[in-house]
């Protein structure tokens, strides 16, 4: 069975890989790419640690191919740092929030409450807890993560009436 | 959130909250676990499984996976057990045999039979299907209670029984304690086989550098004693084994050992001579990592006064470990440490079991058994307080030993270190206003739901002072319990620790930079934390035991302390006065009394470095200072009536959850969760909040969610994340976590364990509380998981 | 879990899948569009198709249209985009209360309502609310299309009736034009989210009288497919709406429970009544605003 050439855009670039068609989009990324920020944990949808940005939407980058994701739009963990490579104000509030122990879980955890915080600027905890329902953690319970969440929808809130 | 106790010393960087260092590279996704290890030319390797949960090996044909493009080499059994020497038991079993892969035989479904190596795991996999095994099954033994019965097929025919262990033992006056008090209660506590499944898999990478004679290793790995076990399988001596132990371990709580992966990819890795890697992925993980936890049963009697308190217990604990035992039936023997819980009871009889079965192996697990354990004894306490129609929260506060009684003996020999067992409890009572509580079940009950408020009192011990293993083993006789730190200077003064293990979330960079940082007045967000490795690496016992905080921590005291003696003999020197006449603040050596006369830190840290003539004569020069630091209280071997202090330090939780259950589905919903909490000192708020909560969540998940299900032919039925079901943020409540303080007096700034966090104590909290809803029917389910279908059945058997 | 090798063809038209199809031979080729389902199967090598066509890209695939008697989904619509549809929450208010039990966000950003109705797993909530409300499904081939009615599609756990050379193209998903209708769902679930062990749809008709005039239920994980309750259904006409209780016994006969690792065969068949009376009832109280 062929390899195929594919282009796909990550996190704002284009890369022109042969790969063969079964090479799922997570080890493309981690494996071809060297972005080794987006975890496998279960390779059968479940758990979330794969998770990344198609096109703006969380997906699980282990149920995907990687020849699906050419002329779509990836963002992996490693995207959402800013520009100068400082952490996002959701990154930072994860950090000041401890929202994380191991770190396996949480690129998959950012993908997901990026999504929801763009969708929902002042979510609930149930709204939260609805968002990152589909990535499992087994370090912290949730709830500093949570907390995060919550902590950056205010200061996003906040920004946005201070101008 | 958490408040700081009232009674903390004025501390300028412990217990207050700080961002945890470790967090910077996990939220940019720079952290770097073993499947990130990228080592130039390294192959790929997968496993091929046996279906069958006990069966002869007939015949093994690689032929055609050999064919196979991309594919290097087949290993299997017959070739590794030659090669290499077998994997270490904790038990003396010299006729059970565990080999990386089935040699001969295969032992339970999921075991390895190959292992194929090829340019990809693709490849590797595709490999593996096309290898032809001729099996001859065989009749499987996997009733956990019938193993001790001498009509079960043999797992280990060699061994001649399938029982490993069993042993009995007395501390105190047992059958005189009952006869002194008119009650007792009998019970059966089961806890199911569950574990705590961390989401990232067990993964190794080896090279082997046949120059230098050296084997690289970077594992996921949490492991005593690793270097020692591959040195030893290999047939090589230790300093030709490096372990990187800079990796990142995503999430162990006590499962990433993988022995037995490591073993299979170091010696491919020296005989193929190119570097090797197994990830394992989450089929492997499930049914043939040998990651299992406890599956235990216990059968306890309580003899107790009629005010509910509790003399002397008899309790009868079986395990059932799997087809390769490992470490794991020791994990009968830990619990020693806190057998009678936080409770003054006077004697305590203790039968342990430990059986072997055609199911996959056990591995120690978060508390090594004490969960399970408080699980049982908290059963305990429910039923004494049923019996005599006592309060359950008044019960267990006339059992709990009184803070004036520190420091208390129970009757195997640990000393309770400190506490305040009853403020911790009145404390979450207020917190969680337990009367309102009830008042709440009570309301919900007359809208015709089921709902219950479930109470646990528990330990967890810290600390690892493990000689409880020669109880159970006299080869065992082992009496070091170490963790070192080197902490260094620079000619400019920025400062350098280097750990000497692991670290899988608990924080250790911070734990090691903050106590660094205030025995030394310095910000600990500028002290560099390393993870050496195991050639440059001081003793270590890696962070099993909830023992970091207490002997990695003291270490790092002792040795902070020793690098400031250092610099005020060197200052005294310099400024010419003697060294209690030098007062330290902030990075300054001052000469009491004499403001101006002081030197700086820089300034010290230049002499010590580039200034032999300003320094003392005969005074080590540079700067750094090492401690290996020994746990407190260890050395001692068990007496004539096999009684000795194990773990040093003692945590104490209490946790109050609100239930509400759905009588139609039998499905739990938890409303609220409270726990009060007392580590001690707590190095760093942030992460021991995480560590209770997290803990409650791996408690919530065994109590009511997770189990590796075994049906008769021992197949198992929960291999995959949709059959064993971790709990997500919709099943983990809000926690309320509430902290108080009584420090250690036996560690350097009375810091105790919390590793283990909530985890010990959760599993009896919400078996609590599911009985308490149930009580009304008159139903108690004693067996984790208890899960919806469990509950519906039980109902409907009583309300038929 | 790496999948089993196979060839790729990435189709731009319904005739290019369905040519593909059609030449396929030996081979055993299989669509993708989400690939929730599939390739968790593929990870585990239980399928293991030579060929995945990737139909993600053909536009007359996609898309929700009100037709008036009926709602169409193209069969590669998103679960996502039914769970924002605006069309679907006015018209089809009972598959808007099933799609929110879809997975997680994740899922539903890539799952499809044809893959969902396509696997035909017992206890999925599209199929479940398909099945309650007669959809018709339409299929493709080189040899033209053809009709089917939903309701005898699903044959066994994850067999469903489409030949290995028909695409399923179109869900057409009928409006009830009665002015009372209310809409009830059900699933209990071991944990929120998964699959559910049990789940029950109801859509009820109210006549001015108060009495039930048309009923529609189904259930999901009491039986190999997806079930729906004729008997119940007719028994259930012309019952006032606090007197169905007496009828419920009929959801019975009609059911299959099996025990797995889940829920036993009993705690199926005794939660399936509980839930669809729940679901029955809430389609009363809404249909009686």
């Amino acid at each position: 069975m062929k390899q195929v050439e594919v282009t796909l855009n990550v996190n704002g670039r284009d890369t022109t890989l042969t790969i063969p068609p079964r090479m799922t989009l997570v080890d493309c990324l981690r494996d071809e790419l060297r972005l080794t920020g987006t975890h496998v944990g279960c390779e059968h949808g479940i758990c979330g640690a794969c998770s990344v940005f198609l096109d703006g939407e969380p997906i699980r980058s282990c149920l995907m191919f990687a020849v699906q994701a050419e002329g779509h739009r990836i963002t992996t963990v490693e995207g959402l740092l800013n520009e100068d490579g400082s952490l996002s104000d959701l990154q930072d509030s994860f950090w000041e929030c401890h929202a994380m122990q191991c770190g396996y879980c949480t690129p998959g955890m950012l993908v997901a409450s990026e999504a929801l915080l763009a969708e929902n600027p002042d979510p609930s905890e149930d709204d939260i807890r609805e968002a990152i329902s589909g990535n499992l953690c087994r370090c912290t319970g949730y709830q500093q993560i949570v907390e995060a969440v919550q902590m950056t929808a205010k200061r996003r809130r906040e920004g946005a009436a201070n101008g | 959130m958490v408040d700081a106790p009232a009674n903390l010393p004025n501390y300028r960087y412990v217990s207050r909250k700080r961002r945890t260092k470790e967090d910077r590279r996990f939220v940019s996704g720079r952290g770097k676990f073993v499947a990130d290890v990228e080592i130039p030319g390294m192959k790929h390797v997968a496993i091929l499984p046996s279906p069958h949960a006990r069966a002869n090996i007939i015949s093994i044909d690689a032929s055609a996976a050999l064919a196979l493009p991309g594919v290097h080499y087949v290993l299997t059994g017959d070739e590794i057990a030659e090669a290499t020497n077998s994997l270490f038991h904790g038990l003396d079993l010299p006729n059970v045999i565990w080999h990386p892969l089935a040699v001969g035989m295969t032992r339970y479904a999921g075991e390895w039979v190959a292992a194929v190596v090829a340019d990809s795991r693709y490849i590797a996999e595709d490999a593996a299907e096309l290898i032809e095994v001729e099996y001859e099954a065989l009749p499987a033994a996997v009733d956990s209670e019938k193993m001790i019965d001498e009509d079960q097929p043999l797992v280990h025919p060699a061994h001649g029984t399938n029982v490993l262990f069993r042993k009995t033992w007395t501390w105190g006056p047992v059958a005189e304690d009952f006869a002194s008090v008119p009650n007792t209660v009998s019970y059966r506590a089961r806890w199911g086989r569950s574990s705590t499944v961390p989401i990232e898999t067990f993964g190794v990478v080896a090279k082997w550098d046949d120059v230098n004679e050296i084997i690289d290793v970077w594992a996921s790995i949490q492991m005593p004693q690793y270097q020692d076990q591959i040195a030893s399988a290999l047939r090589i001596p230790m300093n030709q084994v490096r372990v990187h132990n800079d990796v990142d371990v995503g999430g162990s709580y006590g499962v990433k050992r993988g022995i037995k992966h490591t073993i299979l990819v170091t010696y491919l890795a020296k005989k193929l001579g190119f570097p090797v890697r197994f990830i394992e992925d989450r089929l492997d993980n499930m049914s043939g990592g040998d990651a299992h936890g406890p599956d235990r049963i216990f059968d306890i009697t309580m003899a107790f006064d009629d005010e509910g308190v509790i003399r002397s217990m008899k309790i009868r604990a079986l395990d059932d470990v799997g087809a390769y035992p490992g470490r794991a039936p020791l994990q009968l023997g830990k619990p020693m440490t806190a057998l009678c819980g936080p409770y003054r009871m006077n004697s305590i009889e203790y039968e342990a079991i430990s059986v072997t079965s055609n199911k996959t192996g056990q591995v120690p697990v978060r508390g090594f058994g004490q969960s399970p354990t408080n699980f049982a004894i908290e059963t305990g306490l429910e039923r004494v307080a049923k019996y005599l129609g006592i309060d359950r929260v008044e019960v267990r506060a006339r059992n709990l030993v009184r803070k004036d009684e520190f420091p208390w003996q129970i009757p195997p020999g640990s000393i309770y270190d400190s506490g305040d067992f009853h403020a911790v409890l009145e404390g979450i009572l207020k917190t969680s206003n337990w009367d309102d509580l009830i008042a709440r079940r009570d309301a919900l009950r007359a809208e015709g739901k089921l709902a219950g408020v479930g109470i646990a009192t528990c330990l967890e011990p810290g600390g690892g002072n493990n000689i409880f293993e020669f109880l159970f083993n006299p080869k065992l006789e082992i009496t070091t319990f170490v963790e070192s730190v080197l902490i260094k200077v620079e000619p400019t003064g920025a400062i350098t620790a280097v750990m000497c293990t692991t670290t899988s979330g608990q924080g250790h960079e911070t734990l090691v930079s903050t106590i660094a940082g205030e025995e030394l007045e310095r910000d600990p967000d500028t002290i560099r934390v390393l993870h050496g490795d195991s050639l440059e690496a001081l003793p270590t016992r890696s962070p099993v035991a909830s023992r970091m905080a207490i002997v990695l921590g003291t270490a790092t005291s002792k040795a902070a302390r020793d690098i400031k003696a250092k610099m005020i003999t060197i200052a005294a020197h310099d400024l010419g006065v003697e060294k209690d006449q030098i007062e330290y603040a902030d990075g300054e050596f001052t000469v009491r009394g004499n403001p101006i006369s002081k030197l700086t830190w820089t300034e010290i840290c230049h002499i010590a470095h580039k200034q032999f003539h300003r320094m003392p004569p005969g005074h080590e020069l540079g700067l750094q200072a090492y401690a290996v630091q020994q746990v407190p209280g260890a050395g001692g071997l068990p007496d004539e009536n096999n009684r000795v202090p194990l773990y040093p330090c003692f945590s104490f939780q209490a946790h109050v959850p609100l239930v509400e259950i759905d009588p139609d589905t039998g499905k739990v919903k938890i409303h609220d969760y409270f726990i009060g909490h007392d580590c001690g000192t707590a190095i760093n708020p942030d992460i021991v909040r995480g560590m209770i909560i997290g803990g409650v969540a791996h408690g919530i998940g065994a109590a009511l969610y997770e189990k590796f299900e075994y049906d008769t032919d021992g197949q198992l039925l929960a291999g995959t994340f949709v059959d064993y079901l971790l709990p997500s943020a919709h099943e983990i409540p809000a926690v309320v976590d509430s902290e108080s303080c009584t420090p250690s007096p036996l560690t350097s700034l009375g810091q105790k364990g919390s590793g283990e966090g909530g985890y010990l104590g959760a599993p009896a909290a919400i078996a609590s509380a599911v009985n308490d809803a149930l009580a009304p029917f008159d139903i108690e389910i004693n067996e984790l998981p208890i899960r919806a279908r469990d509950i519906e059945a039980a109902l409907y058997e009583k309300t038929r | 879990m790496k999948a089993a090798a196979f060839d790729y063809v990435r189709a731009s038209s319904v005739d290019e899948i369905c040519r593909l199809l059609a030449e396929a031979g030996d081979e055993e080729r299989k669509i993708i569009a989400g690939g929730q389902t599939l390739v968790p199967l593929m990870a585990m090598r239980m399928a293991r198709p030579d060929m995945l066509i990737d139909i993600n890209d053909v536009a007359e695939l996609a898309g929700i249209d009100d037709r008036g008697d009926y709602v169409s989904f193209g069969a590669g619509t998103r679960q996502r985009a039914i769970e924002r549809s605006d069309i679907v929450s006015d018209r089809l208010p009972l598959v808007a209360k099933a799609v929110r039990n879809v997975g997680h966000q994740q899922t539903r950003n890539r799952g499809t309502i044809g893959g969902s109705i396509v696997h035909g797993d017992p206890s999925a909530e599209l199929p479940m609310a398909g099945l309650a409300l007669e959809a018709t499904m339409i299929l493709r081939s080189v040899s033209g299309e053809t009709e089917m009615p939903i309701d005898g599609f699903f044959e066994a756990a994850m067999v469903t009736n489409i030949e290995p050379e028909q695409l399923l193209t179109e869900i057409r998903i009928p409006v009830w034009q009665d002015t009372r209708i209310g809409t009830g769902f059900h699933e209990t679930s071991s944990r929120q989210g998964d699959f559910a062990l049990v789940a029950a749809a109801a859509q009820i008709v109210l006549a001015a009288d108060g009495s039930i005039s048309r009923a529609a239920i189904s259930v999901g994980g009491a039986a190999p497919s997806p079930v729906k309750l004729h008997a119940l259904e007719a028994a259930l006409v012309g019952k006032p709406a606090g007197g169905f209780q007496e009828v419920i016994a009929l959801v019975d006969e009609e059911i299959d429970p099996e025990t797995d690792v889940h829920a036993t065969a009993d705690y199926r068949r005794r939660v399936t009544r509980k839930l669809v009376t729940r679901a029955i009832d809430d389609a009363i109280a809404e249909a009686g605003k």
